[in-house]
């Protein structure tokens, strides 16, 4: 019995961590609707300034002494970042920001290696707590009950602070209605900076009061962030209450789970997640979304088809691409495969995300089904290529077909993080089955048969089948369905209103995201010869994120640019520098302040000025950056 | 000798929200080509009645057929497809779509071709979409961003849009709502036309007395979710206990309602 | 504007670096991988070691006369990005072999893309036994002693203890699943009479301690197997430590005693565990002092394990290439096979049966110094004496 009540305290000793950093998160969320990627960033420098402080100043004072002045000092980044990066894309499409924040954290896991060195850091365990407590012939880490302690604590003094104060009423009117605020006259600049600086500050306390119980080192902040993100969307986001009760829950979960499945942690908070979010669309305490208004004067240029000058140029482009292999090596050539591949993926997701209005945090699950399915069929069945490139993407199809039922009832954030569970649930199956998969040591020896062996004939075969999908989903989104599809983003209620139904149209939709990124899957397989269960990990799905926003998630041909660029400049700076974090960080910040609508809204709109400018007649001037299209 | 069942048929149409009666046992009917106003003051139940006729909401009990077809607590998408087209009291059109995408799409729907993904959808049905807009006066605004339109085209947008699918019955909630005077005119008397016309049943809620007493033919009035008078527009004037209703509208029924989720 | 210079740059030097190649001709080129940005505080020791021997083996003169230039890349951790890596060595940079990597899958990812592109892959680091073993393959050679060899020096201490109790705690992936399933299966072999209690699988990098600690205690095993390392490591022996997990029971541990896993325990390193690892500063050999000296001459800093294998990776890669006389990958396996050359553990061979390299490992026990943990009663054992018979291994390698 006993037991049982030192593991129930155990997990309620994790839950706080987690509930502090949680917190920062759904406070930030609910305001200023930022999904705030470099959250786990911030813990992670909290820590960090934790331990250098608390190593200087000795003492109990100088130990809690640095706890609060690492949490402030970071508070303090947190507001320098707000106002220099964030303040000015509060305007651009949503999830932009999540762009900056991604960015910001590959910067910042870069930075902390070159300031603090690469080894793992021992802190210093707290004075005062360092011992255990005897219970019943158990022991209970002391720290661990001043932590149980702090966790109800830090929950009343928020709860006061949004009851009692001026500010907490208007942090909360801010979450229930972003436009009632603005309509009060409130300061919104200054609510949104104190706003992002809290969620820091509590961000960057809950790394530093790691510090005696966890090593210092410069991948925390991957530990935690997703983990982070799921107990904000179980709690509800903007809720902390929820952000609590689900912090207890899953770490109680998993503190219990290890007993009969020790293998469940892997998993399990998604798990959890899965479940919750099919039974309780908007997490245990959160509220169903108003509507998204759109912000006036955001209004988007509405999509046309290519004219048929544009369709030459682009036509000619491929020509040219295709040209290639008469004077690139074999690298580039490989380097070339690669990024068409990744053009197919990301354009996969631009439908999706785009077209649908469908934001999926998980779509790197279809790119792996289909680069599984043609392992599966490969190695096991034994099929010849064409074969396995025909058939190894309804891998994809068929998972995006059952996980695409239950997310598309759900929509913005909340579709997001189902997605990402999904996401999160193939890719342990496939970590974990190691007798079908592998494991992670993944499938080998997928390589291409001889007809498309050398890197010319792959880059060809990979270059005509971006070339196709990128064509067959460009002809969808002018397609009836296409309008279908953009009907139900623009607006639900009027599309129930003309009888479409709307989870029908985008479970299509995500059904043909999912098969396509699964035809790139499929691809990649054969390009690496192996595949692993990265190849449908989180950072994939960011990546391919991180692709559409870059070109412009507002245009057509957005995703094709951004991948281009995004990969482009990823395998260069790997290839160049063990630095590259900080360089491709540092770029997508730049492209985020410079260029607010990607790469080509920013290009479409120097288009539409100098047409709007320059003498009808003289269309010829604008062709190069219409080919772009 | 078999009478034609009437357009719109509601019986005992009840609803309510937490122990409050928001509608309670509303009968009416609508005949082809009539123009029928839903009136009453605020917190009155209009838009609950309103919202269980378009499918938005579910009734507690009470019937609605519509052509004898019975539609109570059918989605709003299978309404529409019985040959229902409905307008909202605040706009709701596809903002990043053209005027004219905008009245496609609709047809689209109509045509059963939404799920095809191979043909093209600036051409689908361009000759209709545009006899529409002409229909409603927007003709010449067919390519502008539907983002960029003035608050009164943006509701006859929605009225081209509402007639994309033929229909024989017309929901419009508040059509004029947030318009200038000069535009609620001009926008009922292009529906009042229309619906004659075609022979198009119309019912729609409405504020504005002057708009819906120069443009119904029969005005309903609802009361604290209770039916409380029906007839011809001079009869509803001269009616004593909607004159009692709306002479003490501001005393009564805003404080009593400020709870009621009613409208 | 600027950004969309930057952009053309890169693209362009993107094709040119596609299209350069090497200009020195005399030059031998050794391509290398590993995962830096990742894991810098594995990788940052390795590089040092390695630098150290291209140093060395370019100041004796080269490789037959030639100069050693070692091209070295980021693989980020992720298989995918270390074959571009190889692709780009192999390719464009004209490399007469791969060397290196750290994660078993990386290792793996290499080996396979070595076998079908036919080049000769010296694995630095990577322990899954798949790499000489169950996915070997003609092409590959592998440096550090693989799991297997690992688990059989820690089984012959463990197998003398009293323990009949045993619990294991190891990262919920292939290497920590291989290392628990041979520790086991050898244990077992040796000592029929002992129990598997319970076992831990924390996520690699995520492990929630406080529950684990105490799901082991729980369990009243008498020993524990541990796997974990890293972060993960530091975390679990706090707990333990705190919770009193470790009192009283024997703990066997994989690799906590190389400098890289028990450095960061400093005071809290906890006393009496078995463990595998590199105890630079009480090893009294020749061949070790000649590599101390120079090493903490150039950098000022005490060797890490990397940094042998950094060493020894680019020293073997030097003497296979010297016998071979040739980068013809053929000659150059031809010339591996049997080889066998000095390291600062002694003298190693890369065996012909499996590819594998006889290069051993230090086995003792942690123990506290001036509050810095160590390790004590350390002896070394070779590769070649915890490797299973030859006939074993034929079953275990597929033919090629």
């Amino acid at each position: 019995m006993a037991f049982y009540v030192v593991q129930l305290l155990t997990g309620l000793a994790s839950a706080a961590s987690l509930f502090l950093v949680a917190s920062g998160l759904s406070i930030i969320f609910g305001v200023t609707r930022i999904v705030n990627f470099a959250h786990g960033a911030f813990y992670m420098i909290g820590a960090y300034i934790a331990f250098t402080l608390s190593e200087r100043f000795s003492g109990a004072f100088g130990f809690w002494g640095s706890i609060v002045a690492a949490a402030l000092a970071v508070a303090l980044i947190g507001v320098i970042v707000e106002m220099v990066l964030l303040r000015r894309i509060y305007h651009a499409p949503e999830l932009f920001q999540l762009l900056a924040t991604f960015g910001l954290t590959l910067m910042v896991e870069d930075l902390v290696v070159l300031i603090w060195g690469p080894d793992d850091l021992v802190g210093r365990r707290a004075p005062g707590f360092k011992g255990a407590i005897d219970f019943f012939g158990q022991n209970i880490p002391s720290y661990d009950l001043f932590l149980i302690v702090l966790g109800p604590v830090v929950l009343g003094i928020l709860w006061l602070l949004f009851q009692r104060t001026r500010w907490g009423v208007l942090v909360r009117a801010a979450t229930q209605d972003r436009d009632m605020v603005a309509a009060l006259g409130v300061n919104q600049k200054w609510l949104f900076t104190s706003v992002f600086a809290v969620g820091v500050f509590l961000a960057a306390l809950g790394g530093a009061l790691q510090i005696p119980r966890d090593a210092v080192h410069h991948a925390m902040d991957l530990r935690i962030i997703v983990e982070v993100f799921v107990v904000v969307v179980i709690g509800g986001l903007g809720s902390i209450v929820g952000a609590f009760v689900a912090a207890v829950l899953v770490s109680e979960l998993n503190a219990f789970g290890i007993l009969i499945f020790p293998k469940i942690s892997i998993i399990l908070v998604f798990l959890v997640m899965a479940v919750v979010l099919i039974v309780r669309p908007w997490g245990l305490f959160g509220k169903p979304e108003a509507p998204a208004r759109r912000t006036p004067g955001l209004t988007v240029n509405p999509w046309r088809p290519l004219t048929s000058n544009e369709r030459l140029a682009a036509l000619a482009t491929l020509v040219i691409a295709a040209t290639l292999p008469l004077f690139a090596g074999n690298y580039a050539l490989t380097v070339g495969s690669e990024i068409a591949i990744f053009v197919i993926f990301a354009v996969s997701l631009h439908f999706l995300m785009s077209v649908g209005g469908l934001a999926s945090f998980g779509h790197a699950a279809y790119f792996g089904l289909g680069a599984y399915g043609v392992a599966f069929l490969a190695k096991m069945a034994g099929l010849p290529m064409i074969v396995c490139l025909l058939l190894g993407p309804l891998l994809g199809c068929m998972g995006a077909a059952v996980f695409g039922f239950f997310a598309v009832q759900l929509s913005g954030v909340y579709f997001a993080m189902l997605t990402l569970a999904f996401a999160q649930i193939v890719w342990s199956i496939a970590f974990q089955w190691v007798s079908v998969t592998g494991g992670d040591n993944g499938i080998l020896g997928v390589w291409p048969e001889k007809w498309a062996a050398s890197p010319s004939h792959f880059y060809w075969l990979a270059l005509g089948v971006a070339a196709l999908v990128t064509i067959a989903l460009r002809a969808m989104v002018f397609s009836p369905f296409g309008y279908a599809l953009r009907a139900t983003r623009d607006s639900l209620l009027r599309s129930e209103a003309i009888g479409i139904n709307a989870k029908r149209i985008q479970w299509t939709a995500f059904v043909i995201a999912g098969t396509t990124a699964g035809i790139g899957g499929a691809l990649f397989a054969y390009l690496k010869g192996s595949v692993f269960p990265d190849n449908l990990g989180i950072s994939l799905s960011v990546d391919a994120l991180v692709m559409v926003l870059l070109g412009g998630v507002e245009t057509v041909s957005g995703a094709v640019i951004g991948a281009i660029v995004y990969k482009a400049l990823n395998i260069w700076l790997v290839s160049q520098t063990d630095l590259s974090k900080l360089v491709l960080g540092g770029f997508i910040v730049l492209i985020v302040v410079v260029f607010p609508k990607g790469i080509v809204g920013m290009l479409e709109m120097l288009a539409q000025r100098r047409r709007k400018t320059s003498p009808p007649g003289s269309p010829l001037l604008a062709k190069p950056i219409e080919s772009a299209e | 000798m078999s009478v034609a069942p009437p357009l719109l048929a509601v019986e005992g149409l009840t609803k309510s929200y937490g122990g409050i009666h928001a509608v309670r046992g509303v009968s009416f009917s609508l005949r082809a080509g009539e123009i029928l106003a839903l009136i009453g003051p605020n917190g009155a139940g209009k838009s609950t009645c309103f919202d269980m006729l378009n499918g938005q909401n579910k009734p507690d009990s009470g019937h609605v057929r519509l052509l004898g077809e019975e539609t109570t607590g059918k989605k709003p998408r299978e309404i529409w497809r019985l040959g229902v087209g409905r307008t909202f009291q605040i706009t709701a059109t596809f903002a990043t779509m053209t005027v004219r995408e905008n009245v496609q799409v609709a047809l689209i729907s109509h045509g059963k071709q939404l799920f095809n993904l191979w043909g093209s959808a600036p051409k689908f049905d361009r000759g209709e979409a545009g006899r529409l807009l002409e229909l409603v006066g927007m003709g010449g605004y067919a390519d502008r961003p539907c983002g960029e339109l003035a608050y009164g085209d943006l509701k006859r947008l929605e009225l081209a849009v509402a007639l994309a699918n033929e229909p024989k019955l017309l929901l419009m909630d508040e059509p004029t709502a947030g318009m200038a005077p000069r535009e609620r005119v001009d926008l009922m008397r292009l529906t009042a036309q229309i619906a004659r016309e075609k022979s198009i049943g119309v019912l729609f809620t409405e504020h504005d007395m002057d708009v819906v007493f120069e443009h119904a033919d029969r005005i309903i009035v609802l009361n604290r979710g209770t039916l409380i008078a029906e007839g011809s527009p001079a009869e509803v004037r001269s009616n004593p206990q909607v004159q009692a209703v709306y002479l003490g509208e501001g005393l009564l029924y805003d404080a009593e309602h400020r709870e009621g989720a009613s409208t | 504007m600027r950004a969309r210079t930057i952009f053309v740059g890169a693209a362009f030097a993107l094709l040119a670096g596609g299209m350069a190649h090497s200009a020195m001709a005399q030059d031998i080129k050794i391509g290398e991988i590993n995962s830096y940005s990742l894991l810098p505080a594995f990788t940052e020791p390795y590089r040092k070691g390695w630098q150290l021997a291209v140093e060395e083996i370019n100041a004796a003169g080269g490789i037959n006369g030639k100069k050693l230039v070692v091209v070295s890349k980021d693989d980020g951790g992720k298989p995918a990005d270390a074959q571009t890596a190889a692709n780009e060595l192999v390719s464009s940079e004209g490399v007469a072999m791969l060397t290196g990597t750290f994660l078993s899958n990386i290792g793996l990812a290499v080996s396979d893309f070595a076998n079908q592109k036919k080049v000769f892959f010296l694995a630095a680091e990577p322990l899954t036994d798949a790499v000489t073993w169950s996915k070997g393959n003609k092409y590959t050679f592998r440096l550090r002693p693989s799991n297997y060899m690992q688990a059989a020096m820690l089984v012959e201490a463990a197998s003398k203890l009293p323990a009949k109790r045993w619990a294991t705690i190891a990262p919920n992936y292939e290497y920590g699943q291989s290392a628990v399933a041979v520790f086991k299966k050898l244990m077992s072999e040796k000592r029929p009479d002992i129990q598997w209690v319970d076992e831990q699988w924390p996520p690699q990098g995520k492990i929630d301690a406080g529950p684990v600690v105490q799901a082991v205690a729980a369990a009243n095993p008498e020993a524990i197997l541990n796997v974990t390392f890293g972060a993960d490591l530091v975390k679990l022996v706090r707990e333990g430590n705190t919770r009193g997990l470790f009192k009283g029971r024997e703990v066997v541990s994989f690799l906590t005693g190389e400098p890289e896993y028990l450095d960061p325990l400093k005071d809290e390193t906890p006393e009496g565990w078995i463990v595998t690892g590199y105890p630079w500063y009480s090893i009294k050999t020749p061949e070790h002092d000649a590599f101390l000296k120079a090493y903490q001459a150039k950098y000022n800093d005490y060797p890490r394990l990397g940094s042998i294998v950094g060493y020894q990776t680019i020293k073997s890669a030097a003497a296979i290439l010297a016998k071979a006389g040739s980068t013809d990958p053929e000659k150059l396996i031809a010339a591996a096979e049997g080889l066998s050359m000095p390291s600062p553990f002694g003298e190693i061979t890369f065996r012909k049966i499996d590819h594998q390299s006889t290069l051993g490992a230090y086995v003792g026990k942690t123990a506290l110094k001036d509050g810095k943990g160590v390790m004590v009663d350390s002896s070394y054992k070779k590769g070649a004496d915890y490797l299973p018979s030859d006939a074993e291994v034929e079953k275990l390698r597929p033919k090629d």
